[in-house]
């Protein structure tokens, strides 16, 4: 069995939490960006909100990027873990929406301006045994 | 005759919890209050404009209409989001311009007491565990606190932080200062949800709700309605002298959206909207920032009051921390803001809010804000915003009698 086949295979049991995270060696986010004024969307669009643009590509976003504002959320509807730390990431010109993780969640650790980098956990499996991969963004030090 | 709109009857009801009353009773006595002191009834309104967000696909206007009088006048019902009561009042002042009717009333109410977070969770996707993809995202779960925040708290203390992240001088002190400003303004505000007089101590130190939103920086659910009357210049000549003094000019009346700019979809971006309806209004009423005597902004979040005296103009850009920390919009600086408590503490009725924030500017100019009046107020401003987002910014005006 080559390394080819067992990659499948551990694909074929995964499933990103959305469909803009890509996994695989290297997982990162992908984004529809404007090819007319570069916008970028993380679902479709028919035309581009910023220049009425009808087509788009495929792109990959940055997986590096600065913490531009942050909310340490204790308090959340039912159902929904806290504490997590909310983020909007700076990569590279493409604001992201995601979790700080892989730090202690306080003002004392999450900073405006913090350098981070994507990174993917298993948030659960199913009953098929189908693990769903989530992402967030940990420092980088 | 000019093509002046001008409010001339205006209330607000009591915030807080009205257990005994629904909707279209707290509607009925803003209304009824409206009129009242406009000093009409229902027979002379050309048209009803109404919004009661969370129940936006109940017809509040006809159920208001059964309450207190079928007229057969159109109804526009409405729902903008936390835009929602100032949506309604400028469609009544819409029809007022376009001279399809000289008289328009416009009201906003809300049942929100004890409805706790607003905005994020959702319902699980199913029992059996299999992760299926659906939505436009194609998530397999809910994404709320997974993927960030989708709660207002969350959403709005971010709004904040990104300010600090673009021009720095924020902190959770600075922002629970804030906090401390329209708490204890609401001291003097008996239509209020809460008066008490908090300590920036007990503001730091209340429940973290989402940092650095604590309890006490969050606008408070709870019950109310407001309403007003908006009638023509010309048939406002033709009624009394006392009516024509006491009514308020609407100098500008202004709604708009949130144009696209880099990550406006990832987080709302609730500052361009505010601007430019400000840029809008200023230029319509041919006022500036320095001609204010009050303003009532859309404190939804201590966080978002800050970003707002930027976005209004009412400080340098980028000098809201400073402009903040110099006093200025405590109700004895130079540009008081939020006299009425703001939605920290007189409360946030959602679709009330837009209205009621107009009756805070109109009973100042009016003169008739009793322990609260900001003497000698000529002209105010009031904002709201909606998220999605809707921005409604109206500057008002003293009658020149």
């Amino acid at each position: 069995m080559g390394e080819g086949f067992a990659s499948v295979l551990r694909m074929a049991n995964q499933i990103p939490l959305v469909e803009y995270l890509e996994l695989g060696d290297q997982p990162h986010l992908k984004a529809h960006e404007c090819t007319s004024c570069g916008a970028r969307y993380f679902d479709r669009r028919n035309a581009c909100a910023g220049c009425s643009g009808t087509e788009f590509t495929q792109v990959v976003v940055p997986d590096e990027g600065v913490v531009k504002a942050f909310s340490i959320v204790t308090f959340a509807a039912p159902g929904v873990p806290v504490p997590f730390v909310s983020a909007i990431v700076d990569c590279g010109g493409t604001s992201v929406r995601g979790n700080v993780i892989n730090c202690e969640p306080s003002p004392e650790v999450v900073h405006l301006g913090m350098r981070v980098r994507l990174a993917t956990y298993v948030l659960g499996t199913d009953d098929n045994g189908v693990e769903a991969i989530g992402f967030g963004y940990e420092p980088a030090n | 005759m000019s093509d002046d709109i001008w409010i001339l009857g205006i209330t607000m009801t009591k915030f807080g919890k009205h257990p005994d009353k629904d909707t279209v009773d707290l509607a009925a006595e803003a209304a009824m209050g409206a009129l009242r002191d406009g000093g009409v009834t229902m027979k002379e309104m050309g048209i009803l404009a109404a919004g009661c967000l969370m129940q936006s696909n109940a017809g509040i206007g006809q159920q208001l209409q059964k309450q207190i009088g079928q007229t057969g006048i159109p109804v526009y019902n409405v729902a903008n989001a936390c835009a929602t009561g100032a949506t309604a009042l400028r469609t009544a002042i819409m029809a007022v311009k376009s001279g399809e009717v000289d008289m328009g009333l416009a009201v906003g109410v809300e049942k929100l007491a004890g409805a706790g977070l607003l905005g994020g969770g959702g319902t699980p996707k199913s029992d059996k565990k299999e992760w299926s993809p659906s939505g436009r995202y194609g998530a397999v779960t809910n994404t709320d606190g997974r993927i960030g925040a989708a709660s207002m708290p969350a959403v709005f203390a971010q709004v904040g932080m990104e300010y600090g992240h673009k021009y720095g001088g924020t902190s959770f002190e600075l922002f629970a200062k804030i906090a401390e400003k329209n708490h204890a303004h609401s001291t003097l505000n008996p239509l209020a949800a809460y008066t008490k007089r908090m300590t920036l101590e007990e503001i730091m130190n209340d429940v973290m709700i989402a940092y650095p939103n604590t309890r006490s920086m969050c606008s408070a659910n709870c019950d109310g309605a407001a309403a007003a009357v908006v009638v023509s210049d010309a048939k406002l000549k033709t009624l009394s002298l006392e009516q024509q003094r006491r009514a308020i000019k609407v100098k500008a009346s202004v709604l708009t959206s949130d144009p696209y700019e880099e990550g406006c979809q990832v987080l709302p971006n609730v500052n361009t909207l505010t601007k430019n309806a400000a840029r809008i209004a200023y230029e319509k009423a041919g006022v500036g920032p320095e001609d204010l005597d009050l303003v009532e902004l859309h404190d939804c979040f201590a966080t978002a009051e800050l970003v707002h005296y930027d976005n209004l103009g009412l400080c340098e850009e980028g000098g809201a921390a400073d402009f903040f920390l110099s006093g200025a919009t405590w109700r004895d600086g130079r540009t008081p803001v939020n006299v009425s408590g703001g939605l920290e503490s007189k409360g946030h009725p959602i679709a009330a809010t837009g209205i009621a924030n107009i009756w805070e500017v109109c009973h100042h100019l009016r003169g008739e804000a009793g322990d609260r009046q900001i003497e000698g107020a000529k002209v105010g401003l009031a904002h709201v915003i909606g998220l999605g987002s809707a921005c409604g910014v109206h500057i008002l005006e003293k009658s020149g009698l």
